[in-house]
């Protein structure tokens, strides 16, 4: 299952690439490895877009490896690392670093860049040494550019670049100080709430500014109704826009956090019913190109902190698939297909990632998701290989497993177990 | 049974099954009248006298005593009569946290207890340990003369050193049993657990 | 045989032991339903009697440990907790943040463990922070009481409200109470609103639309953004206390603009119909969200809040701990009489 459709099967992988594709090809190679996908669906491998791995700086709650190694489990051949790291990824230094230690990783690891110094939205990043090594997207993730003429200065440098500019919504005057969306439960449980607009406005300018400037745009973890509608408009009207959802916007409402569980606090927030509707309309009519999980560790005792005062951000990389085959194909919005799409080759493009996303034909690239798309299973409070468990999903049932991962060609989960 | 206890079974479920009838009304209000002769002979009259009942059970009794205390003193009208309290031991209780304790009734001692005689009163004397919190809380409201202790029946099986002064009826019974006190008799019998 | 029989279930009286039998924390008024409000409200008439005898103090709590653990200063809370727990012979210990290891960077958890690792029944906790209560019931086998949590709740402060009214007007049903001022961040305003409307009473919130939750769908309440409309037509006045620290917030422009339009003035006191009630917290502003004049009018219930607070926080206390609780308690209950 690819891009170009359906078929079934059998797949010659050598050195890395894929050599043949087509059925009954298992029988004329006795002696090579194989791998059983009966029943399952061999997809590019997925791509995410929005990975926080944590290193440098706060390994205690990921590393690269364990990160890493949550993705390759998860079906995931590449990653995307977000630059809010300490240091930050600002310069080719710190970019260099974690591509380094993501040579070893069973995954793909690239790196995002940030897009000002430090990440404070004051000046703006070496970007052009960031990409010459190769980092395709830039990023301030955490926060969004608030400076209306440094983000337009930005999008222009960026066209020079061939870079894309990705940001994080959210107005910081109207969400500072929050925990959760402004709303009923926001009300009823005391907490300060940031209200949908806080997003919206950030949507709303960053599209205004990418007409400016011509400048391509991507708009990380869209949270709201009204901001896919923007973003829809957008399109529409022909301006070169794209924008992802995160898993956890797709199936939790802000109710989650009644019982001030902080494994349930994130931003943007967890926001109502009728966002979570319009996100998967979105993504099922195209409006929103990707889902990425926004992966975000973070070790149990800082999950303990009170509600308004623990860190934001829930895991991911590990439930993203079934969690999208759960809520969207079983709820009947989109296909596995157009599910697979959202997940793996959308995003690659996105990410200007050659070697991934498929398609899975002979002279590719052999990065490859082999999903078991009947198998049930019930999510657990480990955390499964993060180092961190915050884990917001902890008793649902999902269906959609992934058997194997294959990495250039290289099986990096065989059964539903990491090889290293 | 007094009020109070039939209220704590309530968790535990159960319907009192009366098995013998031991006394009736008249029999209640012979007794009545017996123990008030004995009060007022051994307290040398009743100007000295207050009556404290012990919620919920003895408050009713207590009344009961009064009018007949008042009635052979031959009290006229407009004369201070014979002083009636009523006492909730729920807060004293030594058994809070063993069993559902709550207080029933709002305690109201309606004079100056130093130096008077208090005659407790209560509908069944079982194991003592309502009257020893009694004797607690009477203490906590003031230092009387004497405190003396009425009961409509004495069940036996005490577990602590008390003695009644004044007593309707001594009734043998077995620990499970249940004695239910009222106006218009006594019942012996048994609670059925649900 | 004779063949009497009683039900003895069915001999319900006005405490009822059941229904707040199995509640082992007070963490928010939304656990309450009315019934057991009512049975609280009632049991507080026993200890009002206790604290006003020349010797305040039965042993009903005798031998167990209550813990005040006020991440955030309130003084007068934390007293009136105390001077609870000690009237029923509870041993009190005292755990103030500006002293303690939190300043040194401890965890509220490992805090709370290291506390119950002492032995303790009850712990009463005020944090800045809503939701720490409930976290620490997660953490601990005490009881846990919520003393107030950041904007969300402070369960005793609404039901000593609701107490102090009931003894005023008999009951709630019908009884037109306006809260006014800043509801958004108001604890109190969150307990009392739930209190009010579930003893049946009709609460108006008057406020500044800055100063309102931004969703007030979850009460059962009217808003109303002109007190001088509604002043007329209430039965018990409400007053919140106005922070300073909303002015830099640009959520009032100026404390004289709020004063001028929410405060209760002389006059406005003099709208209130007869009999009318009026209430605040603690600790006022006189002169801003009330008239220096008008908060010691008789009909102002502020002194008489302050005294219900110790016996309502003393049901509570003998509620969570008192009935079939104890922690040591091994002594099978002897057949069914107390004798």
């Amino acid at each position: 299952m690819d891009a170009s459709g359906e078929r079934e099967a059998d797949v010659v992988v050598a050195d890395g690439r894929i050599v043949e594709v087509g059925p009954g090809l298992a029988s004329q190679h006795a002696g090579a490895q194989v791998l059983d996908a009966s029943g399952c669906l061999v997809s590019p491998g997925l791509v995410d877009l929005h990975t926080h791995l944590r290193q440098p700086g706060k390994e205690e709650a990921e590393t690269i490896e364990t990160g890493s190694r949550a993705a390759a489990l998860g079906g995931y051949t590449a990653v995307l690392a977000m630059p809010n790291t300490t240091p930050a990824m600002d310069c080719a230094a710190v970019v260099r670093e974690v591509l380094e230690l993501g040579r070893s990783a069973p995954c793909d690891v690239h790196a995002s860049g940030a897009i000002t110094v430090e990440r404070a939205g004051a000046a703006l990043a070496p970007m052009a040494e960031m990409a010459e090594l190769g980092v395709r997207i830039f990023t301030d993730d955490g926060t969004g550019v608030q400076d209306d003429r440094l983000m337009r200065r930005a999008l222009e440098y960026s066209v020079g670049l061939g870079v894309t500019l990705a940001q994080h919504c959210e107005v910081s005057s109207l969400s500072e100080g929050t925990c959760m969306h402004e709303g009923e439960w926001s009300s009823r449980l005391g907490l300060p709430g940031q209200p949908a607009e806080a997003e919206e406005l950030m949507v709303m300018r960053d599209i205004a500014l990418a007409r400016l400037t011509g400048a391509r745009i991507h708009l990380l973890h869209l949270s709201t109704a009204g901001s896919v509608a923007m973003v829809a408009a957008a399109k529409a009207s022909g301006l070169p826009v794209s924008a992802e959802a995160a898993p956890h916007h797709f199936t939790l409402t802000d109710e989650c956090c009644k019982e001030y569980d902080a494994t349930f606090k994130v931003h943007p927030p967890l926001r109502n019913a009728a966002d979570v509707a319009a996100l998967k309309a979105g993504l099922a009519d195209g409006s929103i190109d990707a889902i990425a999980t926004d992966h975000a560790p973070h070790a149990p005792e800082d999950k303990e902190r009170p509600f308004d005062q623990a860190p934001p951000g829930m895991l991911g990389l590990e439930f993203a698939l079934a969690l999208a085959f759960t809520e969207l194909v079983d709820g009947g919005a989109m296909s596995e297909a157009d599910v697979l799409g959202t997940l793996s080759w959308k995003p690659a493009a996105i990410a200007q990632m050659v070697d991934h996303g498929g398609p899975v034909e002979a002279g590719h690239a052999a990065n490859l998701c082999i999903v078991d798309p009947a198998a049930r299973w019930t999510v657990d409070a480990s955390g499964g290989a993060s180092r961190s468990r915050n884990v917001p999903y902890v008793g649902r049932e999902l269906r959609g497993k992934v058997r194997h991962t294959v990495l250039f060609g290289e099986p990096v989960v065989i059964g539903g177990e990491a090889q290293r | 049974m007094a009020e109070r206890e039939r209220r704590m079974t309530r968790p535990y479920g159960g319907v009192f099954v009366a098995r013998t009838q031991v006394m009736d009304a008249a029999d209640i209000h012979r007794a009545l009248r017996r123990m008030a002769h004995e009060v007022i002979e051994h307290n040398h009259g009743h100007e000295e006298i207050v009556l404290v009942g012990l919620q919920t059970g003895g408050v009713e009794m207590a009344h009961a005593l009064a009018t007949v205390i008042e009635e052979i003193e031959e009290l006229e009208e407009g004369e201070p009569g014979v002083p009636v309290g009523t006492l909730d031991v729920a807060l004293y209780r030594d058994d809070i946290g063993i069993r559902p304790v709550l207080p029933e009734e709002v305690t109201d001692i309606p004079v100056d207890l130093d130096g008077r005689v208090v005659v407790l009163v209560d509908d069944v004397l079982f194991t003592g340990r309502t009257i020893r919190a009694a004797l607690d809380a009477v203490c906590d409201y003031g230092r009387p003369r004497a405190v003396q202790l009425a009961v409509m029946v004495d069940r036996g099986h005490r577990e602590l050193p008390i003695r009644p002064d004044y007593v309707g009826k001594n009734l043998p019974t077995r620990r499970n049993e249940l004695v239910d006190v009222t106006m218009s008799g006594v019942q012996l019998g048994e609670l059925q657990k649900q | 045989m004779s063949g009497t029989t009683r039900d003895l279930t069915e001999a319900s009286s006005t405490v009822d032991t059941s229904s707040f039998g199995d509640r082992r924390h007070l963490l928010t008024v939304s656990d309450l339903e009315r019934p057991e409000i009512e049975q609280l409200l009632e049991l507080t008439d026993t200890f009002v009697e206790v604290s006003n005898r020349a010797i305040p103090k039965v042993p009903a709590l005798r031998g167990r440990t209550v813990v005040t653990l006020f991440f955030e200063d309130s003084t007068r809370t934390r007293l009136s907790f105390e001077t609870a727990a000690k009237r029923l012979s509870a041993d009190t210990m005292s755990f103030a943040v500006s002293s303690s290891s939190v300043n040194k960077g401890e965890s509220v958890r490992d805090t709370i463990e290291t506390i119950e690792a002492m032995g303790i029944d009850a712990v009463v906790v005020r944090h800045k922070s809503s939701g720490v209560p409930a976290q620490i019931a997660g953490w601990t086998n005490a009881a846990v009481i919520n003393a107030g949590d950041g904007w969300h709740q402070h369960p005793t402060q609404a039901l000593l409200d609701a107490y102090t009214l009931r003894s005023h007007l008999g009951s709630l049903d019908g009884v037109r109470i306006s809260i006014v001022g800043d509801v958004k961040h108001s604890r109190v305003a969150r307990s009392d609103i739930e209190v009010f409307t579930k003893l049946g009473a009709e609460v108006t919130l008057v406020a500044p639309p800055t100063l309102l939750p931004p969703s007030t769908a979850p009460w059962d309440v009217r808003v109303s953004h002109d007190f001088d409309s509604v002043v007329g037509s209430t039965d018990v006045c409400y007053l919140l206390r106005m922070q300073r620290e909303r002015m830099t917030e640009a959520l009032v422009p100026t404390l004289r603009e709020y004063t001028a339009h929410y405060g209760l003035t002389s006059a406005r006191a003099d709208r209130l119909p007869d009999g009318a009630l009026i209430m605040h917290p603690g600790p006022m502003n006189r002169g801003v969200e009330i008239a220096g004049e008008v908060a010691d009018r008789p009909n102002a219930v502020i002194t008489e809040q302050v005294a219900n607070g110790v016996a309502v926080r003393m049901a509570v206390l003998f509620l969570v701990l008192g009935p079939g609780r104890a922690s040591g308690a091994k002594n099978e209950i002897s057949s069914n009489g107390a004798g």
